[in-house]
């Protein structure tokens, strides 16, 4: 323990007639070095429990060329959805119209009511058929294709969103030339209505 | 009788053995840390609410930066299993006829994160190991005419035959998706289908799905 200590002096060293030493406290204060060490320590404390990603698993399906092969999928319990340029998402149930009259638009903050809504959607339609409870989405499937100026954030958030509203089955496919029309096209129209 | 004088006290504590105690834990904390491996790529990986954690075990990482550069790195556990590296390097070597020397080979081994075209890639190699971080790669290309990442990853598939490797995709979020779908591509062109994609946690939104599994009981989350 550092500790410096003028005393008064034991006396019997120095002579008399000596002038005894003027008494100056050394003793520092510690208290601030304290406040910084422990400081530093909570910085350290929070730096080093965030500094662990995690990871998502993700799981692709094979590349099955033989259209009779290919997973059928339920028109009634699809919704597609599609991820343009600066952060827009654009979504259909089912198939695609010819007029595109079923292709909306939202942006990320909505997509989780969308998601919610056609899976209550589908879960009313399973009831009815009379599935079993713990399957009655069982039809929903989810087609995730993102546009070539979509980034990579686009894609993980909706990935993301798939587990948070524990979707069981989605699948990320390639934009057909359809579906990049109707987006042009959108994007046309709402730049000139800007 | 005047009253017992009572001894004057100090009530000024020292302060000394509190800020010994106080920087013993911090040398603690600031030995226990990792270091995180300085890269030549400044990734910043989007968030997500998975709940697996990243894994210590062998893996080849598959990085892509902002601007669509692809780099691959493979991190062995065991000092062991650096012949496992010399052996792909050695496989990628004949099958694209790069024409890399033992010399280089071994480089590889040392600093196993490589991101350059089949054709910069000796020039890359030929240069001192602790050099390479601060050479400027151009990104191993994965464009569907020219995807050189597929041949990478039949070198790696093949020599990790029997030593199981996870495959990490780190991703950068402002990083387009044909980057991402060339990577996705050269994998699937290998047979392989399942990876593990980086990133940052990320808290549950309350009201939802996960939420209320995630409340009810985590036995029966199916993520791992």
């Amino acid at each position: 323990m550092a500790s410096i200590d003028t005393g008064g002096g034991d006396s019997g060293h120095k002579g008399r007639g000596v002038k005894k030493a003027k008494k100056l406290s050394t003793r520092i204060d510690m208290t601030p070095m304290v406040d910084l060490g422990f400081l530093l320590i909570t910085f350290f404390i929070f730096t080093a429990t965030m500094s662990t990603p995690n990871t998502m698993r993700l799981i692709m399906p094979k590349d099955e060329k033989d259209p009779e092969k290919q997973t059928e999928v339920k028109q009634s319990g699809a919704l597609t959805i599609l991820m343009g340029r600066n952060n827009e998402i654009y979504y259909y149930e089912g198939q695609m119209e010819a007029d595109g009259s079923n292709f909306k638009s939202t942006t990320y903050k909505e997509l989780r009511e969308v998601i919610q809504k056609k899976r209550k959607d589908v879960m009313q339609l399973g009831r009815s058929l009379g599935y079993h409870k713990d399957s009655l989405d069982r039809d929903m499937v989810v087609v995730i294709k993102p546009n070539s100026d979509a980034t990579y954030k686009n894609t993980v958030d909706v990935l993301d969103e798939m587990t948070i509203n524990n979707i069981q089955r989605f699948a990320l496919v390639d934009i057909t030339d359809q579906e990049k029309q109707a987006i042009a096209l959108t994007e046309q129209s709402g730049a000139k209505a800007q | 009788m005047p009253s017992v004088k009572m001894p004057k006290k100090s009530t000024d504590t020292d302060m000394t053995p509190f800020v010994d105690v106080a920087f013993l834990i911090l040398t603690f904390f600031i030995l226990a840390t990792k270091f995180k491996p300085p890269e030549p790529v400044s990734i910043t990986t989007p968030k997500s609410v998975s709940s697996s954690k990243l894994s210590e075990k062998d893996a080849v990482m598959i990085q892509f930066d902002s601007t669509g550069k692809v780099y691959l790195s493979v991190n062995l556990t065991k000092k062991e299993d650096d012949e496992l590296k010399k052996d792909m390097i050695k496989r990628l070597n004949d099958q694209s006829k790069l024409g890399l020397t033992e010399d280089q080979m071994n480089k590889f081994v040392i600093n196993s994160m490589v991101g350059s075209p089949f054709s910069q890639l000796k020039g890359l190699m030929s240069r001192p190991v602790n050099e390479w971080e601060k050479v400027p790669q151009q990104g191993i290309p994965v464009d569907s005419a020219n995807n050189e990442l597929t041949r990478w990853m039949n070198a790696a598939t093949q020599t990790f035959q029997g030593h199981p490797i996870d495959i990490m995709i780190k991703g950068d979020n402002n990083a387009k998706f044909p980057q991402f779908k060339g990577v996705i591509d050269a994998l699937r062109a290998n047979d392989i289908f399942k990876y593990k994609l980086i990133t940052d946690p990320r808290g549950v939104p309350p009201g939802t799905e996960l939420y209320r599994i995630r409340e009810s009981g985590a036995n029966n989350e199916t993520d791992d």
